[in-house]
């Protein structure tokens, strides 16, 4: 589904990533972790299209196709979603409608008619229901005054409504306590099937606990140095990363 | 630099092709009878004769004209603007049949109300929605006219009010804005063609919005309308008005003055949906929007409520005011401007607080783009009588790109201690951040920018008519288009 080949990106001249190479399938879950600077953050604005980096060799394929010169649009409406780490306020916009307008424009590239509002809302009502998160969600202001557990489920409920097969989770884990933690976790489970690829981003490996990866990787001064299976994010926890450093 | 408003035919056409975004920028090809260009007391009897006007009416007419010549054009505004040459414009436009009825009408003239989206047929009409006409300088027709009259409420064409309500329209004119009161108000006076007036009696709560459209047709003319609306005792009026003008690569001026005044209980609400033609891209052409609106809540608990979306114009210069003299009276001003390429705004409000626990709102959103320049200035005022009278000013600008303006001149006048006022302002850009999320959830950048400054303005919309707010966000989203990228 996605295959990132010898990828090299800087931002200002400084080079972040140095050659990463990645392949996600069908259905799978992957895992990257790393320390502080490794580029974790970097590669996923990148996959996203954020045009704050320049890539400067490799590519990305996505379901056998470039990326690299789509807009970030795109490649949202191929069905990439990332999940922020710092999800952003927009004031005066309800959730809800940014939802529907987000959904609509969706559909429209694939040629489908727009959701009504009517329609829209029974949808995510039952998402959320799903998701056991609060309706009132849907009416405030998108993300404006959202605790920052608010913010990392309401990512979450998006990816629900949105439905993409390649999910982008960029730290969500952080700053979450346990109860959120679990939400957030199942609201990804129950995303996940034989269609719907995920790659997970994060500094612990508690979340794993809850998100099983089928393959975690660790990224390290902007390439991949080791990948194995889930037990390698339990050896991470306990001898750290300076074993696989320089 | 001085630039002649004068007539380019082939050049105006030849723009409008080019110049796509401004889609009501068409004009409409009808016979009129337009007065020669220039200003003098001749001009101005002719107006009046016309008009089968009242000597009074001359007589207010020559007064103004008089104390005009005397004054000077304001410029503390923000705002650089090419000298207007006063004698280089026609004072008056009328399409040559006068139409007695619809049928009558000019198929043109209905044809363009129709590509604007204001049917003037009656069974097609929106729901709730009376609608008076003006093209150029003359009031075409109003809508729903015996429905209203039924109840006593008298919407019709000032020319018409002149001839059928004289002793309202004596009693009235001037008494809010003086015919001195200002440069443009005063050239107002002098030379004003049409525009709506309204009366609805005490205790009578209008059932439909009443709605006038401005429409500037001929080329080379200035637009100078005057609107008066009367709520009597109790009663209760909501107004709307929209504005467009053809393109042209000269600049037209439009001078209008509202008058507002309110009864003891008495509500108005004034909506504005301005929509004149911006200007093409590089700031040529445009119209300069000169405009005198004030409301005086002269009974006690009366309101008066300004809304207003200035998207158009090249040039903004209003100031939609309350006199509270009323006890417990309330002026409330909510407005959106939106400056891009090259317009200016130089827009806000005045609350002068005179009676007692009179209270005022000011919210006023400003989006700058482009090289746009938009201005808030406002003035709250509390006599040393307004006891306990309250402000609450919110004061919001956005900025897009980094060619752009925001300025916000606060004026606050006390002379009684027990006022109080609050005063909040923010600047705010929009940013990369908020696009990207947003086209990160699939949106295009336009959408998302569209977005981001519906949001912003979300607390003026929700004032507006239902209809109107809709309008009033899609009309923000092609105003929009072509700042980003």
């Amino acid at each position: 589904m996605l295959e990132i080949k010898n990828l090299h990106a800087n931002i200002e001249d400084k080079k972040i990533l140095k050659g990463l190479n990645l392949s996600i399938g069908k259905g799978e879950v992957h895992s990257i972790m790393g320390p502080n600077g490794s580029g974790k953050s970097t590669l996923a604005s990148i996959l996203a299209g954020k045009e704050d980096y320049e890539i400067t060799d490799g590519d990305i394929l996505f379901n056998g196709e470039s990326i690299l010169e789509m807009s970030p649009e795109e490649r949202a409406q191929e069905g990439i979603f990332l999940a922020f780490q710092y999800p952003i306020e927009i004031p005066g916009v309800s959730n809800s409608y940014f939802l529907r307008e987000a959904l609509n424009s969706i559909r429209k590239s694939k040629g489908e008619d727009p959701l009504k509002p009517v329609e829209f809302i029974k949808l995510a009502k039952e998402k959320i229901k799903h998701l056991k998160m609060d309706e009132s969600l849907l009416n405030r202001s998108l993300n404006e005054g959202f605790s920052g557990g608010e913010k990392k489920r309401n990512e979450i409920l998006q990816m629900s409504i949105l439905n993409p097969c390649m999910s982008i989770l960029d730290e969500t884990d952080s700053g979450l306590d346990i109860d959120a933690l679990q939400i957030v976790a199942n609201g990804v489970n129950a995303h996940k099937d034989a269609n719907r690829s995920f790659l997970v981003i994060t500094h612990y490996q508690r979340l794993l606990n809850y998100i099983v990866p089928d393959f975690v990787h660790v990224l390290v001064g902007g390439v991949i140095v080791k990948s194995g299976d889930k037990s390698l994010a339990l050896e991470l926890e306990s001898k750290g990363y300076s074993w696989l450093e320089n | 630099m001085r630039e002649e408003l004068k007539i380019d035919n082939d050049q105006a056409t030849k723009e409008m092709l080019e110049n796509e975004e401004y889609k009501y920028g068409f004009v409409t090809d009808v016979d009129q009878d337009v007065f020669p260009v220039g200003l003098n007391e001749n001009v101005i009897r002719e107006i009046s004769k016309r008009k089968e006007e009242p000597e009074w009416l001359l007589k207010f007419r020559l007064n103004a004209y008089k104390k005009w010549l005397k004054m000077k054009e304001p410029n503390w505004a923000k705002l650089k603007v090419e000298k207007i040459d006063y004698n280089s414009m026609s004072y008056f436009a009328t399409p040559k049949e006068r139409p007695e009825s619809l049928d009558d009408i000019d198929p043109e003239i209905l044809e363009t109300y129709d590509k604007l989206g204001i049917p003037l047929e009656e069974q097609k009409m929106l729901e709730g929605v009376a609608v008076d006409a003006v093209f150029d300088s003359v009031s075409l027709v109003t809508t729903f006219k015996d429905k209203l009259a039924e109840l006593g409420i008298i919407f019709c064409s000032f020319s018409e009010a002149v001839k059928d309500h004289e002793s309202l329209i004596k009693k009235y004119l001037g008494r809010v804005i003086p015919a001195s009161d200002n440069y443009f108000a005063a050239l107002n006076a002098a030379v004003f063609t049409d525009g709506s007036f309204v009366y609805v009696p005490k205790g009578v709560r209008c059932p439909m919005e009443l709605s006038t459209y401005f429409r500037i047709n001929a080329e080379n003319t200035g637009q100078f309308e005057r609107t008066l609306i009367i709520a009597d005792e109790g009663s209760h009026v909501s107004y709307l008005e929209g504005c467009t003008a053809p393109k042209r690569s000269t600049s037209q001026l439009h001078a209008a003055c509202v008058e507002l005044l309110a009864h003891d209980d008495a509500t108005i609400k004034y909506s504005t949906i301005q929509n004149w033609y911006p200007g093409d891209k590089n700031g040529k052409g445009g119209i300069y929007n000169f405009v005198t609106k004030r409301g005086n809540c002269v009974g006690k608990n009366s309101r008066i409520s300004w809304t207003q979306v200035e998207t158009g114009s090249a040039v903004t210069w209003k100031y939609p005011s309350c006199i509270l003299t009323g006890d417990n009276s309330v002026g409330e001003f909510y407005s959106v401007a939106l400056t891009n390429n090259w317009q200016q705004a130089d827009t806000g409000t005045k609350m002068i607080h005179l009676g007692k626990n009179t209270k005022s709102t000011i919210v006023s959103k400003g989006i700058s783009a482009g090289q746009g320049q938009n201005t808030y200035r406002g003035l709250v005022q509390v006599s040393e009588n307004a006891q306990d009278a309250r402000n609450y000013t919110q004061c919001d600008s956005i900025l897009i790109g980094d060619k752009c303006g925001a300025h916000t001149f606060p004026y606050i006048e006390i002379k009684n201690p027990s006022a109080q006022l609050e005063h909040e302002a923010t600047t705010s850009k929009v940013g990369e951040d908020q696009i990207f999320y947003c086209q990160q959830r699939g949106m295009s950048e336009e959408d998302a920018l569209s977005l981001i400054v519906n949001g912003f303005c979300k607390e003026v919309f929700k004032e507006l008519p239902f209809e109107f707010a809709v309008e009033a966000e899609r009309l923000l989203s092609v105003s929009l288009e072509g700042s980003v990228g």
